[in-house]
């Protein structure tokens, strides 16, 4: 039996740890964003995600990323490892397989969470539940397949990391681009909120924004440095320019706010971190901290112009999802291709480095097919889910707000006056007020 | 000159403040209230335990009008407060003495 390699398996536990704290994370930083009457609802949908992923993942989600491939790369044999059949005991790489299950178990989580923040105030918490499970099953864990599954000595793993040979260290494709595209299919076929373009609809804690951006950032280390499974120079490279690119990011996005609107805003800063860490996600791992930089440059300037879209083109991705996680996934997945440096990465060179022109084409098909794919496929499931139990509350619960509609709380209850939910009649046996409509 | 209160449902705010508008109610005041009418004595289900609840969430519109408007105004609220379900709250007018603007100090209607 393989040896376990203490040190690596310490630095993969405590990595799993921190990226599984991104999702709490994450239902801070969406939650700060929307109204005061739908933080909760906001941060169930994280809650809600790490829930039904997690079930799923142990049962047949591993086992359909890292199972032996089915055929054509596209997609791992599910029954294989079944509810972690046989990986008890098992060692891979120095590390108890089981860890490398849990620290997969968190990406698949964050990934699904993410798309919740296109979907703010207007969708039914059951409706989200259902639709974590069914994306997770049929869009993230083939793609996650096709990007992180790795040839081994007699399996098969994925299309695009092994026969297209893209680069994608922790998951610009099937994590952030993947989460974008579906949030772009989500709102499409939903459509807005109720006064959307019309109505400014400010974050109500940005303080909360900017915790939830600090521990993205924090576990962020553990996603990135995380991916090189191992404790040595890959994961110190990883880390390092998770640093550098993504404080580049911020500051980037704040001086296209203060050319753009007059002033910078701590809105802007949590949204440039997270533009930043998206785009080094995928490239960590393959340029110098130079190339780190520009990365965070480009990802923190074109994240910042490309969150105005949603009004030129009239799509309501609320917490901006699609400008962040589909636009920062792409310029980090596609500037690999120029970036790469054989510094780094063995024998792999991008333009920027003699390398031609093989590379790019390789990374933008490899993000082109996570795009194509993932709208597709999000868009039949969103409206299969609108068709038949229904995605959106009513109009009148979008008003009244998610919170205490859906799940009979409000955040804040700053008053001693005891006041009732103002629909929790609702969920009540034998209200009165049911009785007196039918008197009256 | 008269002063129209409203209690309304919190979320047709929008509806009514569209309507005044639209009427051509240039001012009005907004602030949050609790309160009930004959709907009061529901009871709502928290944690398992029942608890019986008279109060729930309003907003009180106040709005200074001509008293040739006053009806007119009632009217408005009305139509864009209604959902036909309990609880829609009232409308009321009563009659004020005095009004100025504190900017300019025009009194009575120049100051509406």
């Amino acid at each position: 039996m393989p040896e376990i390699d203490a040190g690596n398996t310490a630095w993969v536990i405590v990595a799993t740890a921190l990226v599984f704290f991104m999702t709490p994370g994450l239902a801070l930083f969406y939650g700060g964003m929307v109204r005061a009457k739908t933080v909760l609802n906001m941060m169930m949908m994280s809650f809600g995600a790490i829930g039904i992923v997690s079930v799923l993942w142990m049962l047949y989600g591993y086992s359909m990323v890292f199972g032996n491939d089915v055929g054509g790369g596209l997609l791992g044999n599910p029954t294989e490892f079944f509810a972690l059949n046989g990986l008890v005991d098992d060692v891979s790489g120095g590390l108890p397989t089981l860890i490398f299950v849990a620290f997969q178990c968190t990406f698949a989580v964050i990934t699904t969470a993410l798309i919740s923040g296109a979907l703010a105030d207007r969708v039914k918490f059951g409706a989200w539940l259902l639709f974590c499970g069914v994306w997770a099953t049929i869009v993230y864990f083939p793609v996650a397949h096709w990007v992180f599954a790795f040839d081994g000595e007699d399996t098969v793993g994925g299309w695009i990391a092994n026969r297209l040979g893209a680069i994608d260290f922790a998951g610009g494709t099937a994590v952030h681009i993947n989460a974008g595209a579906a949030a772009l299919a989500a709102v499409i076929v939903l459509g807005p909120r109720i006064g959307f373009g019309k109505t400014p609809f400010r974050p109500h804690n940005l303080p909360m924004v900017m915790t939830g951006a600090a521990i993205l950032w924090f576990g962020w280390f553990g996603f990135n440095a995380g991916s090189a499974l191992a404790a040595d120079g890959l994961a110190a490279l990883a880390f390092v320019n998770t640093i550098a690119a993504t404080a580049v990011a911020m500051l980037a996005w704040l001086l296209v706010e203060r050319i753009r609107d007059g002033h910078s805003t701590s809105l802007g800063a949590a949204s440039g971190i997270v533009a930043g860490l998206v785009a080094i996600t995928p490239s960590c791992a393959s340029v110098n901290v130079i190339g780190a930089m520009i990365i965070g440059l480009v990802a923190g300037v074109l994240c910042a112009l490309a969150v105005g879209l949603k009004y030129k083109f009239k799509y309501d991705d609320s917490l901006d999802v699609v400008g962040v996680h589909m636009v920062g996934g792409i310029v980090g997945t596609v500037l690999i291709g120029f970036l790469a440096t054989s510094e780094v990465i063995e024998d792999t060179n991008g333009l920027f480095y003699g390398g031609g022109w093989e590379l790019l084409g390789i990374q933008i098909t490899a993000a082109v097919a996570t795009i194509v794919f993932s709208f597709v496929v999000t868009a039949i499931i969103v409206l299969v889910i609108d068709k038949t139990i229904g995605f959106r509350v009513s109009e009148e619960d979008e008003l009244k707000g998610v919170d205490i509609t859906d799940l009979a709380e409000s955040a804040y209850e700053y008053t001693d006056i005891p006041v009732g939910g103002a629909k929790s009649a609702i969920h009540v046996k034998g209200n009165q007020s049911d009785k007196e409509e039918v008197k009256a | 000159m008269k002063l129209i209160t409203a209690v309304i449902k919190p979320f047709k705010l929008e509806d009514v403040k569209n309507a005044l508008e639209a009427f051509g109610i240039h001012g009005l005041t907004v602030s949050e209230a609790s309160g009930y009418g004959r709907q009061h004595g529901h009871t709502e289900v928290y944690r398992g335990a029942e608890y019986t609840v008279d109060l729930v969430p309003k907003v009180r519109v106040e709005i200074l009008v001509d008293d040739n408007d006053a009806d007119s105004v009632i009217d408005v609220v009305i139509k864009s407060a209604q959902t036909g379900k309990i609880g829609d709250g009232k409308v009321w007018a009563t009659p004020v003495d005095a009004v100025a603007r504190v900017r300019t100090g025009e009194r009575g209607t120049d100051a509406l």
